[in-house]
This record gives C-alpha cells, sequence and structure tokens, in this order.
C-alpha cells in the first residue's frame, strides 16, 4: 500500500506527462501481482466500491473531530478525502502494525457493507500514515483527479513492458480487474489474453490532415466529415459495447443504443443527435454543441433520451458475422457495410453518403458549403485501404474546411503549465458590444494556448508583461491593445459565458501587431455566424 | 484605578502600549517602535526609534539601508520604555534576532510572540516558555490539518529527489530570510557539502547569518554558474522567482518549495510545485496548543492567521480567548 501511496503523491504534484509516464512505468515494474493490476485499475478509475461514500468518510470524522475545526479545515483544504487523512488521529498505541498491501485494502473495500464501513474503514486507517490514508479514501470514493487519464496509465503500462499500447487497448475493455491475464502476457511473456465471445475494443484507424494540393479522385473516394464523436460499436455474443476514440466504454452513456445492433460486428462511425444542422431536414443530425447535452453522464435521464435522441452514421465494418474485415480494402468493406444496412434499424442507424464529384476542383467547391451544415470537412479514404490502426501515410486524410476567422482583442493571460509554467501563454480575448468609440466595451469570446510559434510566445510574453495593468493570482489583465486574428472551427449559443456564445476549436491564426484595438471585430458580427 | 490590561491596545496596524506610547511591529511608521523580527510585515523602516535585538535591527539596516534610532536590546535584557513600563526581549525560536516581547506595567505581565515556533532550528536561539497573564500569539497554521513533520525528513526528501535527477538543478523556493538559511544549514547537518547555488536576493542575508556565527558552506551564486554546473545541483531562490523568467536558465529544473503551506496539495499544485516540503518557521498547529497550555496564562490573544480554529480550541479546553483581527501580516511564503 504504501508502494501505490507514493505513486499518487508523485503523480499529484507532476507536471510533465513524461515524468508521469516514468513513474507509473516505474511503479508496475517494481510492484508485486496482483497488487500492480489493482493498482492499474485504480488509476483508470475501473473500481467501484459502493458501500463508501463521502458521507462515510465524514461521518467517520464526527466522531473523532470537533465539527467546527473540521468544517474549518476542509473549507480551507477544499478536498474532503485530502483534510480526513491529515485530521485523523494517529493511534495511541504504537504497536507496529504492518501496512496492509494494495490488495489486502481492495478486498476489504470490496467486502465492506454500509454497516460495516465505519469500523473497518477506522481500522485501516490506524494502520496507515496520512499518505495512505489518503490514497485509500480516494480509492473508495473514486474520483481520483489526480490529472491521470485511462490512456495515460496505459501508455504508461505499455512502457513499462516494452509492448504496443494499440495492442493494450485492444484487450482491456474484455479484461477485469487485476488484469492477471495482461499482465501475465506483457510481464512475463505469457500467451496473449484470450478474449473469444467478449466484447473488445479496436483501435481506430485515424486520417492525416491534407497537405498534397490535390488528389487523384479516382484512387480517394469522399465522404463528409461529421461533427459528432468517433465511435466502435461492439457487439460480441449477447453483450453491445460503444467506446469512444480514447477507447474509453461509453455504453452507459448511451443505453438506447445498446439492444440495436442484431448481429455480432465491429462497427465504426459517428455518434450524433437528431437535428437538422448536419445533413438535411429529415433524419438529419444536430451540431455539437446539442451533443454535448449527452456526453460524460453516466445516469441519463429519460427528459435527455428524449430531447437529444442518439443514432450512430456509418463510417466502417471491421467485422460482421465472425469474419474479418480489417485487411480488406476500404471499397470491399464498403459494400459490405452497404449490404448491412437494412439488416440494421433506421431508428439507431444510417450510412455516412459518399460525396460525389467528377473533379478535385468540384469536390473543393463542395467543401465550400459545408459549413452551412455544420460539418467538419470532407474525408478522403484511398479505396484500397486496409483498416489499420492509428494513422498511416497516404490512405486515409481528413479535409477540414478553411477555419472562421475573426479579430479579437487580448484581455488576459495566464501562465501555462509544465515546460510553459513560466510563460504567459493562455490568452483570453474579446470583441465589442459595439462601436468602442460610443461607449461599446470588450466582453471575453474566447481563450487559446496554441497556433503561435516558440519565438511568437516569447513576444507574446513580453507584452503581457509590459502591457500589465491588473493581476489575480496566475492570470494577468492587459491593456486592451493587441488585436488577435482568431481562427475558430464553429461558434455556438453559450449561457455561460457573459458574451452568449462560445468558439470550438479557438487558436490565434495570426497576431496583428499592426492593427488597432478599435478595429477589432463586434459581438454581432460573430453571433451572424452561429449555426446551432 | 484603571481596568486590567487597558494599557495594552490591539489597533489594526498594531498593538499600542499606552503609558509609554510605544508600538509592537506597526505597519506604519511611527515615533517609537518595538520590532520583533525582521521579516518584512513586521518589521517596516521609517521609524523614529527602533527597538529590537542587534541581530533584527543588524537585519532592518541590511533591508533599509539606515540605521537611525536603532536601540538594540539583547536576550533577557530589560528595558524602560517609561510610563512604568518595562519591556524584556526573550527567544522566540522563528529566525534570526527573533523574540517574543515581555511588557511589565502595574503587576500585569503581557507576552506578544510575534512569529515563534518550537521546533529545533541551528540558526537561531529556542523560543523560551515564559509565564504571563496575557499572551498574545499568533495563528499562521492555526489549522489542525498543519502538522510539520520534523525537518530531517523533508531534507531527506530533497537530497533523495537530487540523487534520482542528476541532470537537473533541483530548484528549491525558500523566503530569503530565516527559511534559506535554516534549509541550508540543515542540509550541512546532514552531510551535503557541495556548492549550494543561490540567486542573487539570497546572498546579503546568507553573508549577514555568517557574519553572526552561522556556517553555511560553499554557496555561489547562479548568476556565475558555468553551463554544466547547475546539473545535480541545488538551487534556493525566492518562492517569486520559481515560476519566473529568471527560473528559465535552469537545467530541466525539479521545483521544490519549502513551506508549511505544502501540507495541503492543493496549495503546492497551485504554485506548481513539485516537490513540496513542509518545513516552516511557524509554529504548528500541535506548538500552538501545546505553547498556550506551557505557557498557561490567564488569557490568549490571537494576532493573525486562522484564529477561529485557534479560538475553537481554547473554547474547547475551557481557556479564555480573544482574535484581534490585525492587519497586514500574512505570510504567503512561510
Amino acid at each position: 500500500m504504501e508502494d501505490f501511496a507514493a505513486l499518487l503523491d508523485a503523480l499529484v504534484y507532476t507536471t510533465s506527462r513524461n515524468r508521469k509516464l516514468a513513474l507509473i512505468a516505474d511503479y508496475l515494474r517494481a510492484a508485486p501481482d496482483p497488487d500492480r493490476g489493482w493498482a492499474m485499475a485504480a488509476l483508470t478509475e475501473s473500481l467501484d466500491f459502493p458501500a463508501v461514500k463521502s458521507s462515510t468518510i465524514k461521518a467517520l470524522m464526527m466522531e473523532r473531530v470537533d465539527p467546527l475545526l473540521w468544517q474549518l479545515s476542509r473549507d480551507f483544504v477544499g478536498d474532503t478525502a485530502e483534510t480526513a487523512s491529515l485530521l485523523w488521529p494517529e493511534p495511541q498505541d504504537a504497536a507496529p502494525q504492518p501496512p496492509a498491501s494494495l490488495s489486502d485494502v481492495v478486498a476489504q473495500l470490496s467486502a465492506l457493507t454500509r454497516a460495516s464501513a465505519p469500523t473497518q474503514l477506522a481500522q485501516l486507517f490506524d494502520r496507515l500514515d496520512a499518505k495512505g490514508r489518503f490514497a485509500v479514501i480516494k480509492l473508495a470514493t473514486g474520483g481520483m483527479r489526480i490529472g491521470v487519464s485511462a490512456r495515460l496509465a496505459k501508455t504508461g503500462f505499455a512502457q513499462a513492458f516494452d509492448v504496443n499500447v494499440e495492442e493494450v487497448e485492444e484487450y482491456w475493455h474484455a479484461l477485469t480487474p487485476p488484469y492477471a491475464d495482461l499482465f501475465a502476457w506483457a510481464a512475463k511473456g505469457g500467451p496473449a489474453p484470450d478474449l473469444a465471445g467478449k466484447p473488445r475494443f479496436r483501435p481506430f484507424m485515424l486520417a492525416h490532415p491534407l497537405e498534397e494540393s490535390s488528389v487523384d479522385l479516382g484512387d480517394y473516394a469522399t465522404e463528409w466529415k461529421w461533427d459528432g464523436i468517433r465511435v466502435q460499436l461492439v457487439r460480441a455474443g449477447d453483450e453491445t459495447r460503444i467506446y469512444s476514440r480514447s477507447g474509453d466504454d461509453i455504453s452507459a452513456t448511451f443505453p438506447e443504443l445498446l439492444n440495436q445492433l442484431p448481429f455480432e460486428a465491429v462497427l465504426d462511425g459517428e455518434l450524433l443527435v437528431r437535428g437538422s444542422a448536419q445533413g438535411g431536414e429529415t433524419g438529419g443530425a444536430a451540431s455539437f454543441n446539442a451533443l454535448q447535452q449527452r456526453l460524460g453522464r453516466k445516469n441519463v435521464s429519460a427528459k435527455l433520451l428524449r430531447d437529444y435522441p442518439a443514432f450512430v452514421r456509418l463510417y466502417d465494418v471491421l467485422l460482421a458475422d465472425g469474419r474479418d474485415w480489417r485487411a480488406h480494402p476500404w471499397k470491399l468493406r464498403r459494400a459490405t457495410l452497404e449490404a448491412l444496412m437494412p439488416r440494421l434499424p433506421a431508428s439507431h442507424f444510417d450510412l455516412s453518403a459518399l460525396v460525389e464529384a467528377p473533379d478535385f476542383a468540384s469536390l473543393a467547391a463542395i467543401r465550400e458549403t459545408a459549413r452551412d451544415e455544420a460539418i467538419e470537412g470532407l474525408m478522403l479514404k484511398h479505396r484500397e485501404s486496409p483498416y489499420v490502426a492509428g494513422r498511416k501515410a497516404a490512405l486515409w486524410y481528413k479535409w477540414k474546411r478553411d477555419p472562421l476567422l475573426v479579430d479579437c482583442v487580448l484581455m488576459y493571460a495566464q501562465r501555462g503549465s509544465g515546460k510553459r509554467s513560466s510563460f504567459y501563454s493562455d490568452y483570453t480575448f474579446g470583441c465589442w458590444t459595439g462601436d468602442p468609440e460610443a461607449g461599446g466595451e470588450l466582453l471575453p469570446v474566447g481563450k487559446a494556448y496554441s497556433g503561435f510559434t516558440d519565438a511568437e510566445l516569447k513576444e507574446l510574453d513580453r507584452h503581457v508583461r509590459q502591457h500589465t495593468i491588473a493581476r489575480f493570482g496566475p492570470v494577468r489583465e492587459v491593456e486592451r491593445r493587441l488585436v488577435f486574428e482568431v481562427a475558430f472551427d464553429s461558434v455556438h449559443t453559450s449561457k455561460r459565458h457573459k458574451s452568449g456564445l462560445a468558439m470550438r476549436f479557438p487558436r490565434i491564426h495570426r497576431i496583428r501587431w499592426d492593427k488597432p484595438a478599435h478595429e477589432a471585430d463586434r459581438i454581432a458580427s460573430l453571433r451572424a455566424l452561429i449555426k446551432d | 484605578m484603571t481596568a486590567p490590561f487597558s494599557w495594552v491596545r490591539p489597533e489594526p496596524w498594531g498593538i499600542h502600549i499606552a503609558p509609554a506610547d510605544v508600538w509592537i511591529d506597526p505597519a506604519r511608521a511611527v515615533p517609537k517602535a518595538l520590532v520583533t523580527h525582521g521579516h518584512a510585515d513586521h518589521a517596516r523602516g521609517g521609524h523614529g526609534e527602533t527597538i529590537a535585538t542587534p541581530a533584527t535591527l543588524a537585519i532592518m539596516k541590511l533591508r533599509y539601508a539606515t540605521s537611525d534610532g536603532a536601540v538594540p536590546v539583547e536576550y533577557g535584557e530589560s528595558i524602560g520604555l517609561g510610563g512604568g513600563v518595562t519591556a524584556t526581549f526573550l527567544p522566540a525560536g522563528h529566525v534570526l534576532g527573533s523574540a517574543q516581547i515581555l511588557l511589565e506595567h502595574a503587576g500585569e505581565r503581557v507576552i506578544i510572540t510575534g512569529d515563534y515556533k518550537r521546533a529545533p532550528d541551528p540558526t537561531c536561539a529556542p523560543f523560551a516558555v515564559t509565564p504571563c497573564d496575557i499572551f498574545i500569539t499568533e495563528a499562521t497554521f492555526g489549522l489542525p490539518v498543519f502538522t510539520h513533520p520534523p525537518i530531517e525528513e523533508e531534507i531527506g526528501k530533497l537530497l533523495a529527489a537530487r540523487a534520482a535527477n542528476p541532470d537537473s538543478a533541483i530548484l528549491l523556493g525558500a523566503y530569503a530570510l530565516g527559511k534559506a538559511q535554516r534549509v541550508i544549514a540543515e542540509l550541512r547537518a546532514a552531510g551535503h557539502s557541495d556548492t549550494i547555488w543561490l540567486h542573487g536576493a539570497m546572498e546579503k542575508m546568507c553573508r549577514l547569518y555568517e557574519e553572526h556565527g552561522i556556517a553555511l558552506g560553499d554557496l555561489k551564486l547562479v548568476s556565475d554558474a558555468g553551463k554544466d554546473d547547475l546539473r545535480g545541483a541545488i538551487v534556493i531562490a525566492p518562492p517569486a522567482a520559481l515560476n519566473d523568467r529568471w527560473s528559465r536558465r535552469l537545467p530541466n529544473p525539479v521545483t521544490a518549495m519549502a513551506s508549511g503551506w505544502m501540507r495541503v496539495r492543493g496549495r503546492a499544485r497551485q504554485r506548481g510545485v513539485e516537490l513540496p516540503l513542509v518545513i516552516s518557521d511557524h509554529a504548528d498547529w500541535n506548538e500552538l496548543t501545546r505553547t498556550i497550555a506551557d505557557v498557561n496564562p490567564q488569557e490568549t490573544w490571537i494576532t493573525h492567521g486562522r484564529e477561529e480554529a485557534l479560538l475553537r480550541w481554547c473554547d474547547l479546553s475551557q481557556r479564555r480567548a480573544r482574535a484581534l483581527a490585525l492587519v497586514g501580516y500574512e505570510d504567503e511564503d512561510d
């Protein structure tokens, strides 16, 4: 348990991705089985101990600490787990008890009931120091919030044992903690896990941005790049799962799709909600903004299901009816997919249509219209391309429409993190509410931290320091004088922002050192671009 | 006859001793001030007369470049202030020269601690427990979550980080007066004899400590370092320099900070600290409560910090206490 607690503690304070990976890999190499399997489960938030809630911890503390002192401490620290770990009274009898192993702790937590939790947890806390208690409480109550994503943990695993992270992803979702087969394979050279009959994730095939001036449409087929989330639908046996691009299982977020796939298959598509912004008035999809109402929820209300019904617009087939199509050319997979469509309910599936154009120039013209339909752009897929994991040169291209551009004024700058922690590298910018000479004000419309070179970052950093008018912790307010030409993909209404709108993917396109601030754009012109 | 202790008058900008018309650690310039220690929030310049320990006066001279009106008083020495008030300076264990001030008037004894700690510190004299009627204490770390571990443990972490990162500079943020010298002295005590590299703002204060007999070993300025000198070296800078342009010159720095606030993860993350070291020159919760119990005054007054929790503790242990709400004393960096 000490090693795991030390790992969590170190991860909390580490900002560099590479150092985080090294910490995880070092731990996984050194820790015994099955401790390291449980640690991976904890880092990927795959554990659930329903008998322990944050309120359980608070109730335990109330029996030991004055309620006012608890409250004052909790308010200052800002985290129940951490406050409890610091305030737990060290046991009076100093008889040394060996710290429990992570596996012991997991076993104890799993066996807890609402009734037994208080005494059992108290005994456990008495055997640990503050770091150990913090780790146990985080483990028990879930929600690590230590800046480690599931993907990062798996990358750390791959790095520890020198295996391919795509392969780890592929096995991951079919296995359960503590992943004995996975460690046997990666750490001890055993056979690959046997996954027959279980749903599992296959790494997505991805596209490069199109940099060539044109491609031969005889070689490449074209379809729209829909603006939803890329998903993989997998049915094996009677079980259907939905995986996100990162390989996370998001089945619980979209329960309406789980009993709609009538045969065993692995399908690749875009998850969308019904609406009219993408692909026509009937059978169309709403904008990404509408889809966002559905993302990230573990429990979905009946109202959300009714207001934002989800469906999948299919791009590709990886497996169907027991046959693996991945090694076959795209044109054959496409024909297979088209042949499968009649067997899929139209209520929850449609086919991503091909965009036909006689030549590349007319395709470019079609792409220009994409904005009206709130579509991200075009995809170009080589007709002979097999389905391979990751980005492979010249097989698939994404050809995003040109970004929208707007001139904004820099208002606030914030220090970056990691390598950029000494630079003001995150910029909040605004547009005018009206004529600045007639009392128009700037309201923030977005925030960006990319799109400039290292040399430009240095200049921007200097500009921020020289034109600061107020400081708020890591944030500086600056004189309203520098204009950014900001590129973004789309703009949507937003109740969260004072300006009433939110940009998607804003980035600094050009720094307009030359342009006077009062010539920057008005909020109204940005609002005119909204396609909700 | 006047009410008991009415001669000690807490005002928002300091404590006024009415019969002698002197102020303790005033936040503005006054004709006559008693200063507990050299930190800027307690020792401001511009007083007509400044009564303090010789070391505190030396620190103030270094900071304000003048020693006009300086009246030195040694530890244990008493000085008449007029109006029937006598002041005695007693060690507070906070930083070099730091003192509690015992005031006596009409048979009543009041101690003003300034800032203090009970943990051992090779750079200053230890806190002297002294009986009194009213004990006026700080409460910077007056929450039960604040417990400072033994400094040897934290120094051990610093040395371990250095051993584990031979290509990096270990950049330690530490307050330029007191904390930096204490950490250096403890590093020397732990057997670390290599050059320790300093930010320019540290240099004069370190020299002053050495002039007061505290050996700090081989110290050099970062500005004099060669290209590879700082790899695998310990570099000490004021906390404000940690994430500022100054630190860009360091090779792959691992950012550490020595402060009592590092006990709380959020505080460390907020400052981008990768290696938090819980080292403070203030009393932690246990020291605060133990000290009140040791001194055992009739009444405890709390000057600054998390006074609400300490008041609650006094209440629970049936001790009389009140909060004074003085302005200007808050130590974000300690």
